[in-house]
């Protein structure tokens, strides 16, 4: 909880700063995008008729996991949103576990977490009034009856911000308490935090990853149907 | 103000209980999130083939339970590091 982590440089004299977050964020973006180009090369390379090995195999079984997900969740009639909920698959998942490496996970800033679920919201509003329609979509505000729009308000908007609170209280709360028991041990960290290191990074990490991706897809898919 | 105590020191004081009292918020989720796995691990021994399934529609149903017990964390992690009342002296 320091005031000041992160990148700050002189630029035309004014002094620019960039957060913590930012900076590692770039860094799991780029990673990822190394990583994508890779196997996306590796892919084109494939022959279609013979069996997947190496890294090729690992990356099928994903994204065939994913297509599964996807379809049983949201229907096989909305399989376009397959490719944006791997990404956030992939981002959640290396942001959540990037506490491991030693740094902080940029999912512990309420700022990023937030830029994701209005990223959610958006899509949900959009597609929302692209499958229903103006007028139904209006009408959906104003169901079952007249005087409930300010409540059917009040819903539609407490979901984002339940959405990054969500998240970002898991993580956050487990990075404190993560830099408690390292402050309280002192030498013999290391022989107790292994243990709270599983559940707080690697077990809650990937519970809050799946959570954000299957709650993203109900919302979706709540504001396609009915 | 009581003999001897700063207000800065009274209010810091103050927003420590506060975050405690938050933290209360805790065992809401608590309950609920144990009610609905052992209704999920009652669900499975019944039809173990919907393994899948049920652990799915738990997990989404505990994140969706989980929901007030974040919000007093927040309340706690901001009363405790973003000291809000320290600005009102």
């Amino acid at each position: 909880m320091g005031d000041k982590m992160g990148i700050v440089f002189e630029m035309a004299g004014k002094e620019i700063y960039i957060h913590d977050s930012v900076v590692n964020s770039w860094v799991i973006v780029i990673l990822l995008s190394i990583f994508a180009i890779y196997v996306g090369n590796k892919a084109k390379k494939a022959k279609p008729n013979e069996k997947p090995k190496g890294i090729l195999n690992i990356i099928e079984i994903v994204v065939e996991g994913i297509q599964s997900l996807v379809s049983s969740t949201m229907g096989p009639d909305k399989m376009k949103f397959a490719p944006y909920i791997l990404t956030l698959a992939m981002y959640l998942a290396v942001a959540n576990l990037f506490g491991l490496l030693g740094f902080t996970p940029p999912t512990s800033d309420y700022n990023v977490t937030l830029a994701l679920a209005i990223i959610t919201f958006v899509l949900t509003q959009y597609y929302g009034l692209k499958s229903k329609g103006l007028k139904g979509y209006v009408k959906g505000y104003f169901e079952p009856v007249f005087l409930l729009f300010p409540l059917n308000l009040l819903g539609e908007l407490a979901n984002p911000v339940s959405l990054s609170f969500r998240l970002f209280g898991n993580i956050l709360s487990g990075v404190i308490i993560m830099g408690l028991l390292y402050s309280a041990l002192g030498l013999v960290a290391p022989l107790i935090t292994p243990v709270f290191h599983a559940y707080f990074d690697i077990f809650s990490g990937l519970i809050q990853t799946f959570i954000f991706m299957m709650l993203t897809m109900v919302f979706i898919s709540m504001a396609m149907d009915d | 103000m009581i003999q001897g105590i700063s207000n800065e020191a009274f209010i810091l004081g103050c927003s420590a209980i506060g975050a405690g009292l938050a933290m209360i918020a805790g065992i809401g989720p608590g309950i609920g999130q144990g009610y609905a796995a052992g209704k999920a691990a009652e669900g499975v021994g019944r039809q173990p083939e919907a393994q899948g399934d049920i652990i799915k529609t738990m997990i989404l149903g505990q994140a969706v339970a989980e929901t007030t017990g974040i919000y007093g964390l927040v309340i706690a992690i901001i009363l405790l590091f973003v000291r809000p009342l320290l600005g009102a002296l």
